[in-house]
């Protein structure tokens, strides 16, 4: 089988695997990173949300042979003490329900503040489109707008 | 759906064996350092009961919530009743844990008293000490556990006044939140074992079909692949990964053979409309005479309304851990009845349910889903078969096309109208499997109604889907009531509190809902929305709805953007008893409102010949960010009432509430989900 090395949360990690293996389950059966999470496999929902060189991505369809080269930042990775902005808001509001899906909306929410630090309501709905099947999204919205308070 | 309930005496422990813990039952661990772990005794699938439950016990108990670690208790019979369903963990066990609770205060309360030798009453407990005033002496729980060990378990322990609830009432975090934003493994699909080996399964392409021949000869060439396993009705592949058992599955090469009749759901509905124009000969109920008093009537409202099959779509894909060897099996994975999954499990593969242990983990949500065993029972055959720990990991295709699914139902209402007042009500419905329930509002407040259901008989499988009954229901009942409110140009509040007045004064028949709380919430979500003065540009829909032992009552508005409804803000009252936690509260409120909009909008589940059609979110659309409300206010009615149901009661009335707002905006009457194709 081909090897990869590869770039996840500032550290270089080594594996093994068929080119075609999608970077979700590179990180979640190879690396044991599990926080990122699997939804559909096809893009839709966005539970697997990481960041290839900042930007957010689904890595249930980036094969690893196409991150290789890349550096990856999982939900592991987002802060060291779990208290990035986002986080402490997400705290804060007691977004979650199920809590399934929150790593994802997570990840593309920090891609998110990154481009746009004080997002308006429409700038939300256009980046976050991910699924939440538990209904947490009047939250998330107060979450993003707390958390770039903070930032501010 | 009832849950078990068994006396908490029955279920409490002898003496501690071990001195340096206390436990005087097995919700609760105090140990001699201080640290003090509860176990919360039902599945956590989103509602929140991994909190709100050990609150309970904790408040009886008189620690502080900071120093409280919360485990999800293993399935025990100790616990009782542990299933996830029918909004009935916090109703079923908020007497029970109480007493739980305040039995293992008391008992430190008499250790600290022995200990110094003053009577019992003189000391109280707060904040995990026990604290004797007179003399300033203070204990902590840790300091007392050992002594407490020794003691006898009361029988009859005093509970707290409600007054002095320092919890209960407040808002706590959920107990998980830091793991949830941090990405530690929590889920079922996130075990991994030493030598476990990963497995996807080949099911049916259709329902009526089943497993003919097998050929697995490219799939055992996948890297990675070691082993394929055929059951009754399927084959497993097992890896080295997820990824190299989804290849192997793939590759697998099976004749699937027809046995019975490939169901369509345009058949489905061309049927249900037959029986309901044939009607059904014997009522659920009947009050007075639907058809007499058509002669007095001048309008006749005749109408049908029609819901799409469902998927329940939880976002963490069906999965289980099982280790089946030597005769005794190990099962840890997602499911709402792990006690049912056992028997199931003992039945099927012939092993003693004491030689069968269920842990669940928490779980990535469940809306009934998983009240069926059927991913347990599968992994445990697999593993049997394949003598190895494995998990079995389902995909979203998977998932969707294996589901028991909300039935597709279809409803005829009729209502007799004179120029200012409803002379009747016949509502009748039809369904895969089952019907409509007869006895909710407006049955009692009328002379003249009639219900009427009938079943479907329909190979393709159903099950509970969150709110079984009153989600479709409410839709419909609710719409229609605003239909007959247009019709008679009558205020929709000030409509249902006359129909909740006259169940009260002059019932008719049995009265399955309390009248006077059903004005609780109507009056205060008419008070929240200023119900009358309406921003401009905005249009708004009312309803309510009782289920689950609770009240909710919704005000929905909309602005019409581009002929698409986007959503203002939503109202909503409820009352169900008293509150546990506000924030999960208010959190299962929010979420049921927004889970009740996104299947009223978009998604629906098609079976042509037998397949569904729909394999993954792409075409079984869900509602995202931009479709949900902006802001969802949530009030309860103060209550000291024991708390009722509060996973399911918000979500019925919401898709009727935006049809009416819809309906508002645009006078167009929405009598067909998913709303999404009726918008154009």
């Amino acid at each position: 089988m081909p090897k990869y090395t590869l770039s996840v949360n500032d550290k270089t990690m080594a594996v093994e695997a068929d080119a075609d293996t999608p970077l979700l389950w590179i990180l979640r059966d190879h690396l044991n990173l599990v926080g990122t999470k699997f939804g559909c496999g096809i893009a839709q929902c966005g539970a697997c949300t990481v960041h290839m060189n900042g930007n957010a991505v689904r890595s249930c369809m980036i094969p690893v042979s196409a991150a290789a080269t890349n550096k990856i930042v999982t939900i592991e990775g987002l802060n060291a003490t779990g208290d990035h902005p986002l986080q402490q808001a997400w705290e804060e509001l007691d977004v979650s329900q199920c809590g399934y899906c929150q790593a994802g909306q997570l990840m593309a929410a920090a891609a998110l503040l990154k481009r746009k630090p004080n997002p308006s309501d429409e700038e939300i709905d256009a980046m976050m489109t991910n699924i939440c099947r538990c209904g947490t999204h009047v939250r998330i919205r107060k979450a993003i707008h707390l958390a770039a308070q903070k930032l501010a | 759906m009832l849950l078990s309930f068994s006396l908490f005496n029955q279920r409490v422990e002898a003496k501690s064996p071990d001195n340096s813990v206390f436990a005087p039952n097995v919700y609760i661990k105090i140990n001699t350092d201080g640290t003090i772990v509860l176990q919360a005794p039902n599945p956590e699938i989103g509602q929140g009961v991994k909190t709100s439950l050990p609150i309970i016990i904790a408040e009886e108990l008189c620690v502080d919530w900071k120093k409280v670690q919360v485990e999800l208790a293993p399935l025990n019979s100790k616990f009782g009743g542990q299933m996830a369903g029918g909004s009935g963990s916090v109703r079923g066990r908020f007497a029970e844990l109480r007493t739980i609770g305040a039995t293992a205060r008391e008992m430190l309360v008499t250790a600290a008293a022995q200990t110094w030798s003053v009577p019992q009453q003189e000391c109280t407990a707060e904040d995990g000490l026990v604290v004797h005033k007179a003399s300033g002496k203070k204990l902590s729980y840790g300091e007392l556990a050992s002594k407490a060990a020794t003691l006898e378990v009361p029988s009859n322990p005093k509970l707290k006044d409600p007054k002095d609830f320092k919890f209960i009432g407040t808002r706590i975090k959920d107990v998980d939140t830091h793991k949830i934003i941090t990405g530690e493994p929590l889920y079922g699909i996130d075990t991994r074992r030493e030598g476990m080996l990963f497995a996807m399964v080949a099911r049916p392409p259709a329902y009526g079909k089943i497993l003919g021949s097998v050929d697995d000869a490219a799939t055992l060439k996948v890297n990675g692949v070691k082993k394929v396993i055929k059951l009754k009705n399927s084959v497993a592949v097992l890896a080295t990964s997820t990824w190299a058992a989804k290849k192997g599955r793939d590759a697998l090469v099976i004749q699937w053979n027809t046995t019975e009749k490939l169901e369509n759901t345009s058949e489905h509905f061309a049927s249900f409309k037959e029986m309901l124009e044939k009607g059904a000969s014997s009522p659920a109920r009947n009050d007075g005479d639907v058809d007499a008093v058509k002669q007095n009537a001048s309008k006749v409202l005749d109408v049908m309304y029609e819901l799409p099959a469902l998927s329940h779509g939880q976002m963490e894909p069906l999965n289980f851990f099982a280790d089946v060897r030597n005769g005794k099996a190990e099962l840890f994975g997602p499911t709402q009845v792990p006690d049912q999954l056992k028997g199931d499990v003992s039945k099927q593969l012939g092993i003693k349910p004491e030689d069968i242990t269920v842990s669940v983990p928490r779980q990535g949500g469940g809306f009934g889903r998983k009240l069926m065993t059927d991913n347990g029972v599968e992994a445990a055959l697999i593993s049997a078969a394949a003598q190895s720990p494995v998990q079995v990991q389902w995909t979203r295709e998977d998932d969707m096309q294996n589901d028991f699914y909300r039935p597709a139902e279809m409803y005829r209402y009729r209502a007799a109208l004179s120029a200012n007042e409803l002379l009747s009500w016949h509502q009748s419905g039809v369904g895969i499997g089952r019907g409509i329930w007869g006895d909710s509002y407006v049955a009692g407040a009328l002379k003249n109604y009639r219900a009427e259901s009938q079943g479907f008989t329909s190979n393709t499988p159903t099950g509970w889907w969150r709110a079984p009954g009153a989600c479709t229901m409410a839709f419909v009942a609710e719409s229609f009531m605003d239909e007959v409110c247009t019709e008679l140009k009558k205020d929709p509040v000030a409509f249902r509190l006359e129909l909740f007045r006259k169940a009260k004064q002059e019932p008719v028949g049995r009265i399955m809902y309390d009248p006077d709380k059903y004005k609780s919430v109507v009056e205060l979500v008419a008070e929240m929305c200023n119900w009358g003065t309406t921003p401009p540009g905005v249009y708004r829909g009312f309803a309510t709805w009782f289920s689950f032992g609770s009240y909710a009552a919704q005000v929905v508005e909309v602005k019409m953007v581009n002929g698409k409804p986007k959503i203002m803000k939503v109202f909503c009252a409820v009352n169900c008893g008293r509150v546990i936690n506000l924030s999960g509260a208010e959190n299962q409120v929010q979420g049921a409102i927004v889970d009740g909009i996104c299947h009223a909008m978009f998604p629906k589940i098609t079976f042509v010949d037998g397949a569904v059609a729909e394999t993954n979110f792409h075409t079984y659309k869900f509602l995202r960010m931009k479709d949900a409300p902006l802001d969802i206010e949530v009030k309860f009615v103060d209550s000291d009432e024991a708390p009722t149901g509060l996973g399911e009661p918000a979500l019925p009335p919401v898709a009727a509430a935006l049809a009416n707002a819809i309906y508002a905006a645009t006078g167009n009457r929405i009598r067909k989900m998913p709303f999404a194709e009726q918008l154009g």
